[in-house]
This record gives C-alpha cells, structure tokens and sequence, in this order.
C-alpha cells in the first residue's frame, strides 16, 4: 500500500468573503511502511489534509491514489477506501456509543459486512493490541471506562477494521502520562503487528521524534519541509519560524551547546539521524557524555558552543540558573 | 457540510436598521404583523410592501438575502394558494371534471399567499438585522412587568441565549461525529427509512452524551464565576432607548395611522 498525493487544494466557504485555503498545492508520497508525522500549528491545514486521505473531504483540486485507486476519481466506493485507510479523529472517545466495549468496536467490522465470527476475532484482536483486557472490559459500557481507556477502545474501534494506513489525529491529547505513554506504546505494537502506514499527526514533537521515521511539516495550507526527524528538527529556526518547537531533548541539547556536536543523535531513532541532532533524551545523555571525554569535566556551562571563547565568559560568572 | 447551515441568519451591516433597539424592533415586527391581519383589500398591501421594501433598503441587506428566508415555507405558500384558488365557492372562471377556479377564489388566493409572503419577509427582516444576543436582551426587557407575576423573566432570556449560543458548537460537535461514524464504514445516506433512522443511533447517542458534557461544563464555569441568577446582575451592554429609535417610533405611528385610514377610508 502506498499513498500518493498530487497538488492537493481544499478551500473552505468558497465565493464567500472570508474563503481560506485550508490546504494549499500539497504534493508528497508515502511508501508502504512508512511512519508519517505531521506536524504544524493550530490552523496549519493537518487535520483538512488528513481528511482527504479516506475520502471524508472532497478536495477541490487535485489528486489522490491510496494504492492503485484514485478516490478522487467519480464512481469510486467510498467503503472501498474507508476499509483500507482507517482514521481516528481527535478525542476519538467522543464517538463511542454502544452499550458495551464489545459491540463499539465491532461497529466498524459490522459495518464492513463481516461475518460474526471474523468479527469477533478482530474485536479480539484489536482489545489486546490496544492492551484492554477483553475478559473484564469486553461487557462493560463504553462510558464507565477512564479516560485513557476510553481513547484506547475507541481506537481500537479503527483497527478492528484492519487498515493498510492508520491514520492517528492528536491521540495523546488531553491524556496524564501514563495514559500518554500507553497510546504511543500502542501505536508501536499496533505498527509492528500490522505493519502498513501510520500517519500521526500531533503537537508533541517529543512523540514525533520518538516513533516516526519521516515528518511533514505544515504552514498555512503549504506542505514547506518533509525529511527524516533529525533533519527536520535540526534547523530550529525555522520550525520556530512556523510556529512549532523542538523536542525536548533538543531544546535542552541546544541550550547546552551541544547541538552539532559530533557523535550526538546517536542514541536517537536508529538509522535516520542526521549526524548531530539529538531527538530523545538517550541521545542527550550520549551527547553529554562524549562531551566530557572530549572537553573534559567543565565542557558543558550552558553556553553555545564557540560564544565561550569569544567572550571568555565562564558558568560562575553568568550565573547558573538563568 | 453540515457546518454550513446558517442559522440565526444574522446579516452584518452598520445601518440605522441594524443600530434600532431590539425592543422597538420587536413591538413593531408584533405591530406589522398585526396590521397584515387588519388589512382586507390589495391596496393596503400596496402600503404594506412599500413600508417593508423602504426598511429593507435602509437596512442594506440585500434583496436576494432577504427573500432566501421564503424558500422554506414556499411549499406552504404554493399549498395555501392551490388550496384557495380551488376550493373557494364564487363565479366559475375556469372548470375541467371537479376542479374549478372561481373569481372569489383567484383573488383569495393571491390575497393569502401575498399576506404570507409579506409576514414572512418582515418578520425575516428583524432576525436578519438583530443578533440573537441582542433579541433575547430585548425579550427579557419587554417581559420585566411579567416578573411582577413570579415569571422568570432573566432565567428564560438566560436559557434562550444559552441554547443559541450553543447551536453553531453542536451542530460542528453533530459534524465531527458523524466524520468519525462515517470513517468505521457508517452509511446515513442509502437504505430504507429504517436503516436509515436506524443509522443516526451512532450520531445522536454521542451527540447527547457530549450535550450533557457540554452542559455541565458551563454550569461549573457559570458558578465559578459566582452566577445567580437575574438579582441584581448589570449587562455590559445595556440597552438605551435613544433619539433614533423615538423617530423610528413616530415613523412606524405613521404606518400604523396609514394602515388604519386606508381602513377606514376605502
């Protein structure tokens, strides 16, 4: 399954005053495998981007192939799409309705005319790959559940449908840390059960970096960067430029003056790490520690790299906790 | 989309119509609603559509925006209008088989569905030139003396501009559900009635569950912030009879004077 999307335009409230256009000329391609984030502020053109995918919005210009079907293209069937491209929306707990766990996420694979039996083992499977009991929540109402469970049962409601692509909105938000956690363990597993593409969009640039293997970056409508996390997070000014941040260990990497040390970012998500940036927090700890062997104990003092020498500065005379 | 319902069908502009008190807009809507019912012959309807044509080009709003608000009961018109021009008794102009139009018929006809239209233009015109904020302020203001009787004037205008207020939030609340039902393989448009109706469980299940949560939520922040109720509350924007509306006053007199004397007098 591959993904391909060519001068994507959709424009809402159009011949009307205050038309916007919600996604701008967006072209890309996702191999099969692939682990998308897309990240961008508020307002950016994600989610409108993201709709398109299964075929919920209709793009005003454009085209879109999810394997060998154009679901731009007249006539197609829209269950078609929906059954290989799954998506949860933002606070997708909101959708649950059914009296118990059980009959909620079968919704999907009854609506997918399967049979009972192949339903049952979906839903089976789907309540283990989010990590929900299935003997001690299966017959339990959807709405008594806490709020991490909730968000759980609802995206296994997507899974059970069995998607090549797994389109995740923003599920970790509004979620304490352990729920947080959770979810992106769970979207680990599910990539590795399943395989297929998964496209994660969120604000969290820590989970961007931590789980996905290309980032798309989105301002007003326009698709501006594409790369590999290390790549995209490197140039910190710019993603400030859009209205983003960094990674946490990022941000703390450059506040150490470590960002472009050499050897740095090894730790980071194996294989795709342009040399220098760090993006978790094993990287930082690396980074430090190869510092100190090269520079000795006193290498890190808070200050970028290079400015040290200039101004001959030391840590005592800035002061620490600045 | 469902997004795109316009409701309230406020029309923004800065027109003298626009800055009228709400509560004279709304005892002269009352009061042209009123003198259609007087009226008994077409000349009277001649004042009436030339009154109404002058307000809607003082209030700006186009023409064509404001005769959008008859394309829902255009059904009800057309139904009053073959109803009258067939079933009222008179001279025969016109006879096939049992179907017959009379000249009594032909007059009633149009007659009743001009009275139809004009009621609906200008009751149409006081939502297109009031926010709805402004129209439950001027409701809860016109019922003070009924607050006398034990009537809770504040809480009703309080629960009319609450449900106002959340009808845009429902309705995108009503769009996101039915975008997430729709992405599990929900079908609302194909199959019988029954399947159909059927489908809307996925939607109005969540949608209520998400009302209440919705409710809830604004009844916390409403106590926190030390809500109680109409005693002693002042509005941020009170509303102020001003010379404008007095002269408006006088002017919609004339109108009710003309509409009594063409009564009277032909």
């Amino acid at each position: 399954m591959t993904i391909r999307v060519e001068h994507l335009t959709h424009t809402y409230n159009k011949g009307l005053a205050y038309e916007t256009k919600a996604v701008d000329d967006v072209s890309f391609e996702v191999a099969d495998g692939e682990f998308i984030g897309v990240v961008g502020h508020t307002g950016s053109g994600k989610s409108t981007l993201i709709q398109h995918l299964n075929g919920i919005l209709k793009p005003d210009a454009g085209r879109i192939w999810i394997g060998d079907i154009d679901i731009t293209a007249k006539g197609v069937k829209m269950h078609e799409i929906r059954k290989r491209v799954g998506m949860s929306f933002q606070y997708p707990e909101y959708q649950l309705f059914e009296e118990t766990v059980y009959k909620d996420i079968a919704f999907g694979p009854r609506n997918l005319g399967l049979a009972d039996d192949e339903i049952d083992e979906r839903v089976r499977e789907a309540m283990s790959l989010v990590n929900l009991k299935f003997d001690e929540m299966a017959e339990r109402s959807p709405f008594e559940l806490s709020g991490g469970q909730k968000r759980r049962a609802a995206i296994a409601g997507v899974i059970a449908m069995r998607p090549e692509v797994l389109i995740l909105d923003e599920p970790t938000a509004g979620l304490d840390p352990k729920a947080h956690a959770d979810i992106l363990s769970m979207i680990n597993s599910v990539r590795e059960r399943m395989g297929g593409i998964v496209i994660l969009v969120s604000h969290n640039m820590d989970d961007i970096a931590a789980t996905t293997s290309r980032v798309f970056v989105m301002d007003t409508g326009r698709l501006v960067r594409a790369g590999a996390p290390a790549e995209v997070f490197s140039d910190a000014g710019y993603m400030r430029g859009v209205g983003l941040g960094l990674p946490q260990a990022t941000e703390m990497a450059a506040m150490l003056g470590l960002d472009g040390e050499p050897g740095a970012g090894v730790g980071a998500a194996a294989g795709e790490t342009a040399p220098g940036t760090i993006l978790d927090m094993d990287g930082l700890v690396d980074a430090i520690v190869s510092a100190r062997i090269a520079r000795g104990p006193d290498a890190i003092d808070g200050t970028p790299r290079g400015e040290e020498d200039r101004n001959g500065a030391t840590r005592d005379e800035k002061g620490v906790g600045e | 989309m469902i997004r795109d319902i316009t409701l309230g069908q406020y029309y923004p502009e800065y027109s003298i119509i626009h800055k009228l008190d709400p509560r004279l807009k709304l005892v002269v809507t009352l009061v042209y609603i009123a003198s259609l019912f007087i009226i008994e012959d077409f000349f009277g309807y001649i004042i009436v559509a030339a009154a109404i044509f002058a307000v809607i080009a003082a209030s700006r709003v186009p023409p064509r925006f404001v005769m959008r608000g008859l394309k829902p009961i255009l059904i009800i018109i057309i139904f009053t209008f073959a109803l009258n021009i067939f079933m009222t008794s008179g001279d025969v102009l016109w006879e096939y088989g049992w179907l017959h139009v009379t000249r009594q018929g032909l007059y009633t006809a149009f007659f009743m569905a001009l009275r139809l239209i004009l009621l609906i233009v200008g009751s149409s015109l006081l939502t297109l030139t009031t926010k709805p904020m402004k129209l439950t302020d001027g409701i809860e203001s016109l019922l003070t003396p009924a607050k006398k009787l034990g009537v809770p004037t504040h809480e009703l205008a309080m629960m009319m501009t609450i449900a106002l207020r959340f009808i845009p939030t429902l309705l995108e609340e009503t769009d996101k559900i039915m975008k997430a039902q729709q992405a599990r393989g929900a079908d609302f448009e194909t199959g019988s009635i029954f399947r159909r109706v059927k489908a809307l469980v996925p939607i109005l299940i969540p949608l209520f569950v998400g009302a209440f949560r919705i409710a809830q939520d604004l009844a916390m922040a409403m106590e926190a912030r030390c809500y109680r109720g109409g005693e002693g509350r002042t509005k941020l924007n009170a509303l102020k009879f001003k010379r404008r509306d007095l002269a408006a006053a006088f002017v919609s007199a004339g109108y009710v004077a003309a509409i009594i004397m063409e009564r009277i007098l032909l």
